[in-house]
Order: C-alpha cells, then sequence, then structure tokens
C-alpha cells in the first residue's frame, strides 16, 4: 500500500498581503502588488519595479536574536512555518520529532545579507581582500545558505531529514517535491516545507538588469507584470515565501486534520539547452506534466486549473503554451490556466511554492485567480488565460508548473481530497 | 578610419564570451551568423557591454537583436555615435 | 524489494589530485594537498592555510565558451563529472535523454565568481554585472551545466545541507533511479577560496589558526583546534543494476543504505543525531553493525564534535570495534564535496583491499575509544564501508557502501 500525502497547513508572505487568507483574497481580487522599489533607491538600475512585501520581523515574534542573525528569507520562512504548524495542528512530540522533517526551497537565499555584509566587509567594493575584523559570526550561514533549513528545524524542534532545495526558480515546487519523496518512501510521516526568497538586492536586481529579463514599466509599476499579454516586456522582481504541513494521509486522518489537497504526482525534467534560454516546443515541460499526470493516474482532461509559469517574457510564454498544447492536447484550450505572477511578481525560488498555496487555497476555497494585466493577447499564447478577473468555480485537479536558469522544468499535481474533507 | 576591426571584435568575444573551439573568426565569418559561429545571445549581450565600455558605443536591446553578422555588428559600431 | 543502486563512474577533482586514481595515491601515500592559500594576500587574515587545487587548467578539461561564464566550483564540476562519465563507459549520445538525471549538491555557489561580481557593482556601478552572474552563482548552476554539456533531460535537483548534502544527493539519486532513471550523475563540489568565501568559512569559528600545514587539521587529536577548509570534491555515476548490466559495466560499489537527519537545536539537551542515523543507514542496507568493515569519519576536529561523534561510533560498534580512518585530513573540509570525495576514496579502498590513512599520526584521547587508522594505509578485505558527514549547523548523513561480490 503506498503511502499518500496531503497538505494540511499553509503559510504565505507575499506582496499584498500576510497570511494565507490575506494572499488569497488579494489573487480573487485580481489587484497587483507590484510597486517602484523602496528598499534602496533604484534610480541607476534598469528596472525600478518589484514585487515588495511590508514584513515585520517584530509583529512575526522573532526575537531580537532571531532578527540579528537572521536573513530576511530565513525570517519568512520561519514566519510562513509558524502560520503553516498552527493551522494544521501538528504536534511534531507527539508525531516525533525524528519523522518530521524540513525541506525548503530557495534560489538566492540569504542574498540580502550576502550584499549588506559585503558592503562592510570590502568597506563598500574597496578592497578586494576584506577586512575580518568586521565579520559577524553568521557570515558563514549567508554562505551557506542552508541555515534557513536549520532555522525552521530549530522553530519547530524537528530532528528529521533537513535540507535546501535550490534548483534556481523551480525550487519551490522541487523542495515540496522532495518533502512528498520523503514521506511517500517512509523517511518521514510529516514535513515542513515550502520555499523562501527575497532578492530585492542590487546585486541580483543587476544581475537581472545584466541579461534585460526584467519588466522596465518602471512608470507603472502595478501594470508592469503581464504574463502573455503582447506588450509583455519581461518579470518583475519579488519576494516572498510559502510553507506547508504536509503529511502521510493516515497520520492526517488520524488525527482528524483539515486537508486541503492531496499531492497525487510530480516531476521535474532538465532541458539541456541553455543555463537562460528555452525552446520553442516546450518538449521537457509537458514530458514533466505528462509524467506527474501518470502518477497521479489522471487523464489531461480531468484538469481543471492549470497555474503557469507565467512570468511574462516573451520566451517563457511561448515556451509554456506550447508544453501545454503538447502535454493536454485539445483539452488545453479548454482548461483555464493563469499566471499569479501579473499580481505578485516573481519571487525566484519562492514563488513556486506561493503558487502551490494558491492551487491548495483555489482547491480549498474555490475559485480561479486571474491573470492580471491580461489586456491584449499575445496571438501566440492562445489558450484561456484568465484575464484580469477571477472565476468562481470548483476545481478539483489542478497542475502547477514552474520553469527555471539551468533547465529545470517541474510540474505538480494537486488533486482534491478523496473521500471528502474531514 | 573604423573604430572597431574584425581582430577587435574577435578579442571582446574571446574575452566575454569565450572561444569557440575550431573556429577562428576571420574574414570568412564575416556574413555568417553569430548563432551558427557558436555565440548565443547572452554573448552577444555580454560583448556589447564591453563594447560601450572600451568604444563608448551604445548598442541599444532592439538593435542587438538585428545584428546577426560580424559584418552587421561591425557596421553598427563603425557607424554609432560616441555616446560617452 | 528494491533492487541495487550501483555507482559505476566516479571523477575527482581534490587538493590531492584531479583523477581519482591520482587522489588514490596521494591519499596512500599521506601526500597532503593542504598549504598557505595563494590565491590572494592573507596576511591581514586570521587563518592561513587551505586545501587548495593547484595545476587545474580548466580549457584542458572544458570548452573555452563556458570559461567566462563558469566560477572555479562549476569547472570543477564538469570536469569530474566528465571523468565519472568516462570511467563508467557511458555515451550519452548514444542514451536516451529522460533516462540520464543529475543530482548535485552545492553548498557555496559559485562564490568566487559572485564576488568579482559584487565589486563590479559596487566600484564600476550596475551596467558593469556580467550577464553570467544571474546563473554562474545560483546553487543549482553544476546541475545545469552538466545537464547541457551531457545532453541530460532527466529528472535534476541541487541539494544544500553543507558537509551533509554531499551524502543527501547520493542518497537522492540513488532514489531517482529507483523512482525508474537508470542513471544519474551525482556528487557534489564546493570552492570558496576567494577573499571573502574564506572569510566567510573564517566567521564559523571553526577555521584553524595554525600556521603549519601538517599541524593546521587533526581530527580526534587532544590537540584539535579546527579544520581547514578546501576546494573540491567527486562525482558519479550511479545506475540502476538492470541498465550496468544491460551495457556491460562492472559495478565499483552498491550504495546500500542511507539515512539523513537533523540535530536538536544546541540547548535542548536531545542527543545528536549520528548514532540513530548511523543505526539507520546500516539497518536500510539491511546490515548489522559487525558487518561494516571501515568507517569514514565525519572528523570535524573541534574537540566537543570529535567527542560526539566518537561516543556515537563507539556506541554502535563497541570501543575499537571498526576502523575508522579520515582521509579528509589531507584536503581539508570541501563542503559539500566533502562527503562525496570519502566515497571515492572508499570506491577505491574497495578495489586495492586497503583502508587509506587519516595521513598523519594522531595521538586519539584514550576515552574515545575508535580505532583511527593514523599515518600508515591498513591492509583489510573491505566487503562494507560506511560513510559520515556532519554539517555545520546539525545537518547529518550516513551512507553505507558495499563492495560489490566481484570486483
Amino acid at each position: 500500500m503506498s503511502r499518500r500525502v496531503v497538505i494540511t497547513g499553509v503559510g504565505v508572505r507575499a506582496p499584498g498581503g500576510a497570511g494565507r487568507k490575506e494572499f488569497w483574497e488579494l489573487l480573487m481580487s485580481g489587484r497587483t502588488a507590484t510597486r517602484r522599489i523602496s528598499f534602496f533607491d533604484p534610480e541607476p538600475f534598469r528596472s525600478q519595479i518589484a514585487g515588495e512585501c511590508d514584513f515585520s520581523s517584530e509583529a512575526e515574534g522573532l526575537t531580537p536574536r532571531q532578527i540579528r542573525r537572521m536573513d530576511r528569507a530565513a525570517q519568512f520562512a520561519v514566519a510562513c512555518a509558524a502560520e503553516a504548524l498552527a493551522d494544521s495542528g501538528l504536534d511534531v512530540e507527539e508525531t516525533g520529532r525524528h519523522r518530521v522533517g524540513v525541506s525548503l526551497g530557495s534560489a538566492v537565499a540569504a542574498a540580502t545579507s550576502l550584499e549588506r555584509e559585503y558592503l562592510v566587509l570590502s568597506d563598500s567594493g574597496r578592497r578586494w581582500e576584506v577586512d575580518t575584523d568586521y565579520l559577524v559570526p553568521h557570515m558563514h550561514g549567508y554562505l551557506a545558505p542552508d541555515v534557513m533549513a536549520a532555522e525552521v528545524a530549530w522553530h519547530a524542534g524537528t530532528e528529521g531529514p533537513t535540507m535546501l532545495v535550490s534548483d534556481g526558480c523551480t525550487s519551490g515546487l522541487d523542495a515540496v517535491a522532495h518533502a512528498c519523496d520523503l514521506i511517500t518512501e517512509g523517511s518521514a510521516d510529516a514535513m515542513i516545507a515550502g520555499a523562501s526568497d527575497t532578492p530585492i538586492t542590487p546585486i541580483v536586481v543587476a544581475s537581472f538588469d545584466a541579461i534585460k529579463a526584467t519588466s522596465t514599466r518602471n512608470d507603472t509599476p502595478g501594470q508592469a507584470s503581464r504574463p502573455f499579454d503582447a506588450t509583455r516586456d519581461g518579470f518583475v522582481l519579488a519576494e516572498g515565501a510559502a510553507v506547508f504541513t504536509l503529511e502521510e494521509l493516515g497520520h492526517a486522518r488520524r488525527r482528524g486534520a483539515h486537508v486541503y489537497a492531496e499531492i497525487t504526482g510530480h516531476a521535474t525534467r532538465l532541458n539541456a539547452y541553455h543555463m537562460t534560454g528555452l525552446k520553442t516546443d516546450g518538449r521537457e515541460m509537458a514530458e514533466a506534466i505528462r509524467t506527474a499526470l501518470d502518477q497521479g493516474r489522471t487523464n489531461p482532461t480531468e484538469v481543471d486549473y492549470v497555474n503557469a509559469h507565467g512570468s511574462g517574457t516573451k520566451q517563457n510564454d511561448r515556451h509554456e503554451t506550447a508544453a501545454f498544447k503538447r502535454a493536454l492536447g485539445e483539452h488545453a484550450r479548454d482548461v483555464p490556466i493563469s499566471s499569479i505572477k501579473s499580481m505578485i511578481g516573481h519571487s525566484l525560488g519562492a514563488i513556486g511554492s506561493i503558487e502551490l498555496a494558491a492551487c491548495a487555497l483555489a482547491i480549498d476555497q474555490g475559485g480561479i485567480p486571474p491573470t492580471a494585466n491580461l489586456e491584449n493577447p499575445d496571438p501566440e499564447c492562445d489558450l484561456d488565460y484568465v484575464p484580469r478577473v477571477a472565476r468562481d468555480e470548483r476545481v478539483e485537479t489542478v497542475i502547477s508548473v514552474g520553469s527555471g536558469f539551468g533547465g529545470f522544468q517541474t510540474a505538480v499535481l494537486l488533486q482534491a481530497p478523496k473521500g471528502g474533507r474531514s | 578610419m573604423p573604430k572597431m576591426s574584425l581582430t577587435d571584435l574577435r578579442r571582446i568575444l574571446v574575452e566575454n564570451a569565450g572561444e569557440v573551439e575550431g573556429t577562428q573568426l576571420d574574414e570568412s565569418l564575416l556574413d555568417v551568423g553569430f548563432e551558427e559561429i557558436g555565440y548565443d545571445s547572452l554573448a552577444l549581450m555580454e560583448s556589447a557591454a564591453a563594447i560601450t565600455d572600451e568604444y563608448g558605443v551604445e548598442v541599444p536591446d532592439e538593435t542587438l537583436a538585428d545584428l546577426r553578422t560580424p559584418r552587421q555588428f561591425l557596421e553598427f559600431v563603425n557607424s554609432a555615435p560616441v555616446v560617452s | 524489494m528494491n533492487k541495487p543502486v550501483w555507482i559505476t563512474g566516479v571523477g575527482v577533482t581534490a587538493p590531492t589530485g584531479l583523477s581519482r586514481d591520482e587522489h588514490w595515491k596521494a591519499t596512500l601515500e599521506g601526500r597532503s594537498g593542504i598549504a598557505p592559500l595563494t590565491r590572494f594576500d592573507t596576511s591581514g587574515y586570521p587563518s592561513t592555510l587551505a586545501g587548495q587545487i593547484t595545476g587545474f587548467d580548466p580549457a584542458a578539461h572544458i570548452p573555452k565558451r563556458l570559461l567566462p561564464q563558469t566560477d572555479i566550483s562549476t569547472r570543477l564540476a564538469l570536469t569530474a563529472a566528465a571523468e565519472a562519465i568516462e570511467n563508467a563507459r557511458l555515451r550519452p549520445e548514444d542514451t536516451t535523454d529522460y533516462d540520464m538525471g543529475v543530482v548535485t549538491s552545492n553548498a557555496t555557489g559559485g562564490f568566487d565568481f559572485t564576488h568579482r561580481e559584487f565589486r563590479k557593482l559596487w566600484h564600476q556601478g550596475p551596467r558593469s554585472v556580467s550577464v553570467y552572474e544571474s546563473f554562474a552563482w545560483f546553487y543549482a548552476v553544476n546541475t545545469g551545466q552538466i545537464s547541457i554539456r551531457n545532453g541530460m533531460r532527466g529528472p535534476g535537483n541541487a541539494l544544500v545541507a553543507e558537509q551533509a548534502g554531499g551524502l543527501d544527493a547520493l542518497g537522492h539519486a540513488r532514489r531517482t533511479v529507483r523512482k525508474g532513471t537508470p542513471i544519474v550523475v551525482t556528487g557534489g563540489v564546493d570552492s570558496a577560496l576567494d577573499p571573502w568565501g574564506y572569510a566567510s568559512h573564517i566567521s564559523s569559528g571553526r577555521i584553524s589558526r595554525t600556521t603549519d600545514p601538517a599541524r593546521a587539521y587533526l581530527p580526534f587529536s587532544a590537540d584539535a583546534e579546527g579544520h581547514v577548509p578546501g576546494e573540491g570534491g567527486a562525482l558519479f555515476l550511479v545506475e540502476a543494476e538492470e541498465s550496468a548490466r544491460a551495457r556491460g559495466v562492472v559495478p565499483l560499489a552498491e550504495i546500500a543504505g542511507y539515512a539523513s537527519g537533523f540535530d536538536p537545536e544546541p540547548g535542548s539537551g536531545r542527543p545528536p543525531a549520528l548514532r540513530r542515523l548511523i543505526e539507520a543507514a546500516v539497518a536500510d542496507a539491511g546490515l548489522r553493525p559487525a558487518d561494516v568493515d571501515v568507517v569514514f569519519a565525519n572528523a570535524a576536529a573541534v574537540p566537543e564534535d570529535d567527542v560526539a561523534e566518537a561516543r556515537a561510533i563507539r556506541e554502535v560498534f563497541g570501543p575499537g570495534g571498526v576502523p575508522v580512518t579520515a582521509p579528509k585530513a589531507l584536503v581539508g573540509r570541501l563542503g559539500s564535496g566533502g562527503g562525496p570525495l570519502d566515497v571515492a576514496t572508499a570506491v577505491s579502498a574497495f578495489g586495492a583491499d586497503t583502508i587509506p590513512p587519516t595521513g598523519t599520526d594522531i595521538e586519539v584521547p584514550e576515552e574515545y575509544g575508535i580505532d583511527l587508522v593514523g599515518a600508515r594505509p591498513r591492509t583489510a578485505r573491505l566487503g562494507t564501508a560506511l560513510v559520515l558527514a556532519r554539517g555545520i549547523r546539525g545537518f547529518t548523513s550516513a551512507l553505507l557502501l558495499r563492495n560489490p561480490p566481484l570486483h
């Protein structure tokens, strides 16, 4: 009898609202939460807009010591983990500390703290050999960013398998998929899984400026993220996090936990093509979708909603459209597909988990979030990309996909809990 | 007197995008596409940034995509105004 | 019942050598790769030693087009991957693309590369940042570059768990094979020996300040005062039994057991994870502790951690119950590369019926109760080897290798 994995807790910190409730309200309202960068003066940069979070470490209940040592992304992760654990009511001690692990995703992890410390150590870039008198003891935890997973494990008191999954922009999907594997094979009964990234810092903004991947619609930040729209001009960088309590189904049922959704399939494929480029045919993403559907013994026609990667670069939107057609056949034209990046931007490694949270809430609450700013569809992106207005529809079977630098293509299949919710 | 010669372009490409094994960028490749020679769009973006630094010539994003061969690239740089 | 998963190819880039064989020879001879760091002027630094790879000419190993876009860690990873693939006689171009996956571990990313870009950003302005920065730095870069170089389109992952991450990559590679991908390139390589990366190592408070390379990293010694950071690691071809058989390849080792966990929060009073994970990895292989022929220790060289590791080994195997070795004393701690390099060394040990030495005579305190293989190798018939890794902050993994019946 194979072990099944369900989501029993959700925690979200995304632009436009803290917590899963505000997050879901934002998505269903179709409002956008991208704005001009306020964390530093963006004037010297090509792209000057981002999805920033109004995050207060103190209001989250973090202690002064935690705030001092933890990178912003780690703080987001701990805040989301706390929300997810409380939501699920999981008692780690009762389950067994060794039986609960942590799998977190992040693409650039401690970038914000690295840059802050770099400026001190190098005297604002003047020194190549840095001044070791200014080293803080936490510097090693910024160099090797797995500390984010350690912080969550310490917070929750877990001692099971613990790691950071850093697959670039698919990290948020892959970290959850990894946690599913650990539960399915019996290495854990529950996992705290999700992802966090806080990349709104000059080095990351500059690195995407360099490849001209980000939007320059600097005068209208709220309309800058325009996936599948003919006038899109790149993605909008963002920060955020989402963390789940995942459990083996029997474990969740025995405690009478509320089940948001079951994760019934997941797959990653590499495209072996280019570190940043995508072929137009969508072949590997389609393969990932098909493999996830096979695992879930689900026909393409059963899919009620697809949460797209929808970053808003021309190459992605066309690649993805081709992948949907390849994997879902005729059904690709019928199924609603949307990109929530249109509202909250692209938080790199975190966004996969944030999008999974949207999918879990879509199943649990009923409803399909729209693609904001989709006014003039790109004729080559000729599917139902749910323009601007949310739909009040029940969904039971949902696919979420991601695509990232390095060639990663991931699909995760979520389904309404069979036999009803408890 | 042109600002940039084929030799200069070759040097800049090798420095910023690496040498393509078994290929020497010479006259015979003037009209061959960069992709075919072995240089992708990232290679050209990195090289264009270096050209701005060295020659004071800006290559706008839209233009860069249209400069498909070494000849087109050289013609653009050598006819463009120096901005800095 | 799970079918065996084999290691069929090994590639090494380490301070002790730029191939599996060079590394093994240096290890047997106790030739250390630890020396004063020469990559920058260390005169203002409280520590000055490193396990630095010297004599590596990247252009001899990887296409020149990749040079401007890769950090040294990625160049080393591509080089080790090429050796592993060749060692396993795999021809990727003749193999179905989806049948080959890539799972690597990387703890510090392309740090030297990114340090240069940080400097350009703050010295020359945003427009000077390289187009390659967006991927040369991030932790998934080695998985991506190995996949592209070899046309591997199966499942891919990049795991980060400090020193334990390299073993986690091998454990996940085994999982990936069991789930149906017959061939996976896996392992880990790290390097952060630029002035900022090296300083960041120092900030851990665990780096030896000794200037004598022979005395700087002395695991399990009463004089232990920390470790030396190093660079490099190992990559492997991991393969399903049917696939190896069909290709007519001789297996080098079986990944027979694996377990991973995390230490309790410091100060909680609960015991560390290592003992239960040793037991779990041994049980996962269907063995008993008495079946383990050698332990490759984590060897922190921080007294408190050495005591804890010695206790875990002693409690599972009995006082002096199993030979323990720590050849990493010759290269330093390699982050995600450390566990994989130990696995590579263990594979060579299987082939040579020899336990490699720690490389130096170490006087182990009596109360540790472990039989440390010191300066000289020891002849022994090895059926199994247990590799341990404990990362800073508590990431802990154990991997049990089995010597194939015929080698």
